[in-house]
């Protein structure tokens, strides 16, 4: 994907420029993007190491773990159908942890962790009920909606990039963003749920029928 | 504005307190485990350099050839409609398919309004509240062999409009 993205903005960039005449600009901009991304991952050395040095304190101490354990009564509720599943629901709460605690790097294996026992969970059904086994199951989807609409609560990197580009206040964002991360999750939870909970009595009908 | 920039700046030293407070109860070596996870930071950001090199010069070269300005002038109608600064419409755009490039064009509004101006704040809470849905979506369905999302694309585009707005409401409300 982003090797076509890439690509089109470099491609199409240089075809505009030689139409408005701006090949100048462009290269000396080549040359400054490239030195800037530099400047500017000096300044995401000191942040970027500084949350990453705390947040393995509080992993080695053992308060990631107790945070996941918190989660585990809202994940039960969110996912009804797989609550008992230990294995999995552990990978689904390490993830969203990870991802609230801004460790995104961390949270990816987990995530793919989850993922795949959710599939096994899902072909295993899809043998039973004649389900479409291609076709993601209502947890699968709840779960990516929930991991696209954004978890974490520092912004830290954006905090960082404001920094670099002369904020006199880069923190100013986090309780805006706090908000904002909670309004997209909500919504995403929401719509997620209700259509959860839809095919799930959906389900529930179509059996009744057939017996 | 004066209590969200109050809030704002409680929220890290009282992490770093509580998370040392914890550890120090608990008789870790802090600082030792402090270092080990600064140098895996280090390591982190070493490796996506060479990610911001090159999305940042594809940036570099949209916004030098003036093709970005004419992106902005054809959604003029679209930033009217959902009331959002007509520059940080490209960013919430190229945000679906990846975080990186869409920060590349964060830091250009930032260096073009200031990143404390109403485009600077918008564009500063947008990207902290979505993802990038495509990318995200493609990674984890790719790896289980998922050939049909069903709504995961409508659940997570319900999610980031509703980030989008949010933010706008927010952004403004700092302003005003």
């Amino acid at each position: 994907m982003l090797n076509y993205i890439w690509a089109f903005m470099i491609i199409i960039g240089i075809i505009v420029a030689a139409f408005t005449g701006q090949m100048e600009t462009v290269s000396s901009g080549i040359l400054d993007s490239a030195k800037e991304a530099i400047s500017l991952c000096i300044v995401m050395l000191g942040v970027v190491g500084m949350w990453t040095g705390v947040m393995k304190i509080a992993e080695e101490t053992g308060l990631v773990r107790q945070l996941t354990r918190l989660l585990m009564p809202i994940l039960r509720l969110l996912f009804p159908r797989i609550a008992g599943e230990e294995a999995v629901m552990g990978y689904i709460a390490s993830n969203m942890i990870a991802n609230l605690l801004g460790l995104g790097w961390a949270s990816t294996p987990t995530g793919l962790k989850a993922m795949k026992a959710l599939n096994e969970i899902h072909k295993e059904r899809c043998k039973e009920t004649g389900e479409d086994p291609d076709a993601a199951s209502d947890e699968m989807c709840l779960f990516m909606v929930i991991n696209i609409s954004s978890l974490q609560l520092i912004p830290i990197n954006m905090i960082a990039y404001r920094s670099q580009y002369g904020s006199v206040h880069p923190g100013l964002i986090i309780l805006p963003g706090l908000i904002a991360t909670a309004v997209s999750t909500l919504a995403g939870i929401i719509y997620g749920v209700y259509k959860c909970r839809r095919n799930a009595k959906k389900k529930y009908r179509s059996g009744k029928e057939r017996t | 504005m004066k209590l969200i920039s109050m809030l704002s700046s409680f929220m890290i030293p009282l992490i770093l307190f509580y998370i040392i407070g914890y550890g120090v109860m608990n008789r870790e070596k802090v600082y030792d485990i402090f270092i080990d996870g600064a140098k895996e930071g280090f390591r982190i950001v070493i490796g996506i350099a060479p990610t911001l090199v090159g999305l940042m010069v594809a940036v570099g070269v949209i916004r030098a050839s003036g093709a970005l300005d004419i992106l902005a002038g054809l959604l003029v109608p679209v930033g009217k409609l959902l009331q959002v600064p007509v520059q940080v419409l490209p960013v919430i755009l190229v945000r679906l398919f990846s975080t990186s490039a869409a920060n590349g064009l964060v830091f250009d509004l930032f260096k073009e309004y200031g990143t404390d101006s109403a485009i600077g704040l918008t564009a500063s809470i947008i990207m902290s509240c979505t993802e990038s849905i495509f990318y995200i979506m493609s990674v984890y369905f790719l790896s289980v062999k998922v050939k049909k999302t069903r709504w995961t694309l409508a659940g997570g585009m319900i999610a980031t409009l509703a980030g989008v707005v949010a933010s706008v409401l927010i952004a403004n409300r700092m302003l005003s």
